[in-house]
């Protein structure tokens, strides 16, 4: 069953992808109260210079999060 | 003026939301900083007028993105809203609504309506709604969210009346229920209620949810609700989580009928470009660098001619003084002391003004978030944040205007690591000692053709404060525990033009902070400093008088020369001079003796402080300007014991380190006690800094000699 699913930190720059789930319960708080929900399309606008953090466009503004923060935003598989 | 009526309102509203420009409409001047009680937030209120008989005091809460707070700013929110809802309620909330991104700004209006708040909500953006392609039908949201709706532009002033108007009318409106609590945990909100005496569901739940935290709780209220929340096996982060889904659920419904989106795909916004190139690896860094620039040149350049003549003013009132008033220790006091201290406050600011109108254009236009965002993850590998970049750059100026600027900082870890190593940054009140202390040892060399031995000196201790701060901060990271996670999920505003009126509110509340806040203790210690060394035990002092008095007979000096010999003896015997020999065991591992050691003294009040003390104890009058004549001076001084030089190069070295790390700033000190609301930040700071100070002074001096 352990099957690699994709986070929004496995975004390139441009793509798009549909948020599903978190996977960590406190960072979901947060992210859901600024509009980052399950069903939400998210993009990748740009990554800072050392790839870290990085800067989604979601609910029609842009968000920066941390790496190790994007990657509890599980996407739906295509 | 007639009978007045007081009518209080608060604005709350997600950060960058528009929201401290309409503060700053409705109020302009009328504005007044204090602070919550307890924490270390600033509660901005000003007073508003409506008409003639009505006034509207305005208390501008900060931004928050929705009543779970993360940050001890937007606790705040929680703990006034809670606060008004069991005392002194405020007439109503403005909520102010970015209409851009109007679904996500919803969520905080529909928590606040459900607590039983009238509202009027203020519709903030619309231009750049429209811009994204969304045109908002405002009678159907209207209709739809049963509250009074005002478009409004904060930055241009625009619709302002109208929400004057609309506070000037009572609201009678049936608060509405966006959110059914006991869906979500009935047996807690009954039991809560009950307990609590209190109608509001929602009230219930959010105590569930955050009793641990709030201030306006009593312990036995905390206990019981602890005991209810137990009994019923309470799910806080679930429930959390269930509100915030239905939440977006409901505004989505509201959103669906009242926002028309004509054109599907999205115009690439403008923002998206101007990203591209100042978040980019080259040109990002490099137009960081050239704003760095211009604004060091600024605060270096711009600020010497304000501050020379802040200078000469203070000069000038001190000559008047001493002049007018017949001479005596009265007049000595206010001229040397107050006054003194008075010049001590008043010389910042033009840097401190400089910097924060930087700092609030940076902020305004949107570009500062940039900053954090590509500074982050170099700065993390230290227990930084990115949002730590702006303090560090500041203390270069000076550490008082960059530790008032950590506040952007929501994590308290970092931001107290921040607070804690920005004074090792080289502050322009280090560069009069270098200067001096260079020149001294440090031969005027060529390097390489076109560079100087003194520069590259010079540049070397700048180097060396950047990494002791740097080091310490890694050092705090290790020792200091926090449970407090550090987010970096943080909105990217738009670009905007920067709104001038904003900018200037800002640096006028700044500086009005700095003066009177740090300026009341500056003075203080200032006078402290004075006394001690102008006093003394009074035998001595007479003893001195009496002996320069035939010293000047034997030697013919001039009346200057005799006032300049009187000064340097008679610190010799103060109180201050006293605790310098009382110290000179101390500092004698590190080459220094008890002249230096005054010096180290009176450097407390302000570094630059030195080259006026070394004046005055090698007794060339009070012209700090004269450094030339200091340098030679210090350069004829013999050792008693070896009777060579007395400033070796391991001596002034030792000196020089110690310049670099030692805390030696009351300013410095008053503003982290200001700042971290305790006394133990700027002791554990002190103790710290002089350790290091000491330990690096005594390890060079050893080596070197």
């Amino acid at each position: 069953m352990a099957k690699t699913r994709k986070s929004v930190a496995d975004l390139k720059v441009g793509e798009k992808g549909t948020v599903c789930c978190f996977n960590d319960e406190v960072m979901s708080l947060k992210l859901m109260e600024m509009g980052c929900l399950p069903g939400s399309e998210v993009a990748l606008s740009h990554k800072a210079p050392f790839g870290d953090p990085i800067c989604i466009s979601v609910g029609g503004y842009s968000l920066s999060l941390r790496v190790k923060e994007a990657s509890t935003i599980m996407l739906i598989e295509e | 003026m007639g009978s007045q009526t007081r009518i209080k309102a608060a604005l709350v509203g997600n950060p960058n939301s528009g929201k401290t420009s309409l503060f700053n409409q409705l109020t302009g001047l009328n504005q007044k900083i204090g602070n919550f009680p307890g924490v270390t937030v600033d509660k901005k209120t000003g007073i508003s007028k409506i008409h003639e008989n009505l006034q509207a005091e305005i208390i501008d809460l900060p931004g928050t993105y929705s009543l779970y707070p993360k940050s001890a700013d937007e606790q705040v929110v929680v703990d006034y809203l809670f606060d008004a809802l069991l005392k002194v309620s405020p007439d109503f909330l403005i909520v102010v609504i970015d209409a851009s991104t109007l679904e996500r700004n919803l969520l905080l209006f529909t928590q606040v309506r459900d607590l039983g708040f009238p509202v009027i909500l203020a519709l903030n953006m619309l231009d750049l709604a429209e811009k994204s392609g969304k045109h908002i039908d405002i009678e159907k949201l209207i209709n739809k969210l049963n509250v009074p709706v005002v478009p409004i532009n904060a930055r241009t002033g625009e619709g302002v009346d109208k929400i004057k108007a609309a506070m000037a009318c009572p609201i009678h409106n049936i608060p509405e229920r966006y959110l059914k609590p006991l869906e979500l945990a009935e047996d807690t909100v009954l039991e809560i209620k009950d307990q609590m005496k209190i109608t509001n569901d929602y009230m219930a739940l959010l105590l569930a949810h955050q009793y641990d935290g709030m201030l306006s709780l009593s312990q036995y209220d905390k206990v019981q609700i602890k005991h209810s929340v137990e009994a019923h096996n309470f799910q806080s982060n679930a429930i959390q989580s269930a509100e915030t889904l239905k939440r977006y659920d409901v505004i989505r419904g509201i959103i669906k009928d009242t926002i028309h989106t004509p054109i599907k795909h999205q115009p690439v916004r403008l923002t998206d470009k101007i990203d591209k190139i100042l978040t980019h690896k080259i040109y990002g860094f490099a137009f960081f660098f050239f704003v760095l620039f211009v604004m060091f040149q600024a605060i270096f350049a711009w600020a010497e001619i304000p501050m020379d003549a802040i200078d000469y003013l203070v000069g000038s009132l001190k000559s008047l003084v001493q002049n007018t008033f017949p001479a005596g220790k009265l007049t000595d006091l206010i001229s040397e002391g107050l006054i003194a201290g008075l010049g001590g406050v008043l010389i910042f600011i033009p840097q401190i003004a400089i910097l924060f109108g930087f700092i609030a254009v940076l902020e305004e236009s949107g570009y500062m978030s940039r900053v954090m965002y590509i500074m982050d993850k170099a700065m993390r590998q230290f227990g930084l944040s990115g949002k730590s970049v702006v303090p560090l750059i500041s203390g270069v100026a000076c550490a008082v205007p960059a530790i008032m600027a950590t506040r952007s900082i929501d994590n308290w870890k970092e931001r107290l690591i921040t607070i804690f190593v920005t004074p090792f940054m080289s502050c322009s009140a280090r560069i009069p000692v270098y200067t001096v202390l260079i020149a001294l040892v440090i031969p005027s060399k060529p390097v390489l053709g076109i560079f100087n031995l003194q520069g590259f000196a010079m540049m070397g201790l700048y180097l060396l404060g950047f990494l002791a701060a740097i080091l310490s901060a890694v050092v705090m990271h290790w020792i200091l525990k926090s449970k407090e996670k550090g987010y970096f999920i943080m909105e990217l505003p738009t670009y905007k033009m920067p709104r001038w009126k904003n900018v200037g509110l800002a640096i006028f509340e700044k500086v009005k902070t700095f003066v009177f806040e740090a300026g009341k203790i500056i003075l203080a210690i200032s006078v402290v400093l004075w006394v001690l060394a102008t006093y003394g035990p009074s035998n001595q002092m007479k003893e001195v008088e009496e002996q320069v008095i035939k010293e000047a007979k034997v030697n013919h000096y001039t009346p200057r020369e005799q006032a300049n010999v009187l000064s340097a003896k008679k610190l010799e015997v103060s109180y201050a001079g006293h605790f310098g020999k009382f110290i000179e065991p101390v500092i004698e591992p590190l080459g220094f003796d008890w002249k230096i050691g005054i010096a180290l003294i009176t450097s407390f009040a302000a570094r630059e402080v030195f080259i006026g003390t070394m004046a005055t104890i090698y007794s060339i009058g009070d012209q700090s300007e004269e450094q030339e004549t200091i340098i030679q001076k210090m350069r004829s001084e013999k050792d008693a014991v070896t009777g060579g030089t007395f400033y070796t190069v391991a001596r002034a070295m030792s000196l020089l380190i110690f310049y670099v790390f030692a805390m030696q700033c009351m300013s410095t000190l008053a503003v982290v006690y200001r700042e971290t609301k305790s006394w133990k930040w700027p002791i554990i700071q002190f103790v710290f800094m002089t350790a290091v100070a000491y330990f690096s002074s005594w390890a060079v001096y050893a080596w070197l000699s």
